[in-house]
């Protein structure tokens, strides 16, 4: 399986405004309760449908944090490759993502640049989007290899400034 | 979150601002089970997690999803011998307790990645409050938001990630 490891973005295949391609998943009660036991997160909003509704009073169960998180990641190094490595996401959540909602992730490219350190980086707007609704944006800060050679995994201490 | 800590907030809150509590190690090591789970919730093919070559090749051997960095300090949901059920975020439990909030809901989060986490890797935690609002209200009700950091580090003393989270504690809207 070596063509995981030679695929993958270069900071010179990146520019301000490109489109990242987008994800659309059709999200179920199974995706929200196995996204909460994966990351530990027994609280009841995230499986227990009568809580959500008699106690929290919203809709149904929704999607956790640390999971949106983890689809973000997914996200942003489905485009990537192996070698990009997150420095920072930002989130903030708006609106919950409910059992029968198909979600889109969908992004833009903010900034492109190249560190004092000579790590090559790409600053990513995503949106989580259900229908019009626009329910988590996602500010994230992802080194990406500046030439075939270059692998951002390498830097450590002050050569890594996320 | 600007006009934070200023008239109404009591002493023993304000006292907290900037204190690091609850310094606590991971109740069990960084292990591949849930690496595969998180990436199989998430439909994560990422070779970095599923092919061991790649791994090596970039990673010097397999990490742990980044994001992945709160998992491996949620406490067990029961353990022998213990009384209740331990909270992750704490200081979020604390305040809701402090202002009598009954609800609460996570508004922002971000995540800055330092080392990356290994298998193996046992990582420690401090929480930090950094800010408390005054009261406000919303569509869900009225209440306080306020922002904890929580600042991990593995067994070797490494930072390997800090996470801020911002948390609305409410008592909900009458309707």
């Amino acid at each position: 399986m070596s063509t995981g490891v030679e695929a993958g973005l270069t900071l010179d295949q990146v520019e301000a405004g490109q489109a990242v391609p987008p994800l659309s998943y059709d999200v179920t009660a199974t995706t929200i309760v196995l996204g909460a036991l994966a990351s530990r997160d027994t609280r009841p909003m995230h499986h227990d449908y009568d809580f959500a509704v008699n106690r929290n009073g919203i809709r149904d169960i929704f999607m956790n944090t640390p999971n949106q998180a983890a689809w973000f990641e997914r996200y942003l190094t489905d485009w990537t490759g192996p070698k990009g490595r997150l420095g920072r996401m930002k989130f903030r959540m708006k609106s919950s993502v409910f059992p029968g909602d198909t979600m889109v992730l969908a992004g833009t490219v903010q900034k492109v640049e190249v560190d004092d350190v000579g790590c090559g980086w790409a600053e990513a707007e995503v949106a989580l989007t259900v229908g019009d609704k626009v329910c988590t944006e996602c500010t994230a800060r992802v080194a990406i290899p500046t030439g075939p050679d270059d692998n951002p995994w390498q830097r450590r201490g002050d050569d890594w400034r996320p | 979150m600007t006009d934070v800590q200023q008239t109404d907030l009591p002493d023993d809150v304000a006292a907290l601002l900037g204190t690091r509590q609850y310094e606590q190690t991971g109740e069990f090591p960084v292990e591949r089970g849930y690496i595969w789970t998180s990436c199989a919730s998430v439909e994560n093919g990422n070779p970095l997690y599923w092919d061991d070559d790649a791994a090596a090749a970039i990673t010097d051997g397999p990490i742990a999803p980044p994001t992945m960095l709160s998992v491996w300090f949620r406490p067990h949901h029961w353990a022998p011998g213990r009384t209740k059920v331990a909270l992750p975020l704490q200081v979020h439990f604390d305040l809701k307790e402090r202002f009598e909030l009954p609800e609460a809901v996570m508004t922002d989060n971000t995540i800055v990645f330092y080392e990356p986490v290994r298998p193996g890797d046992v990582i420690s935690t401090a929480q930090v409050l950094q800010s408390v609002s005054a009261e406000k209200t919303t569509k869900i009700g009225t209440g306080r938001f306020w922002v904890i950091d929580v600042e991990y580090r593995n067994q070797r003393g490494e930072l390997v990630g800090v996470e801020s989270y911002t948390g609305y504690g409410y008592r909900k809207a009458e309707s």
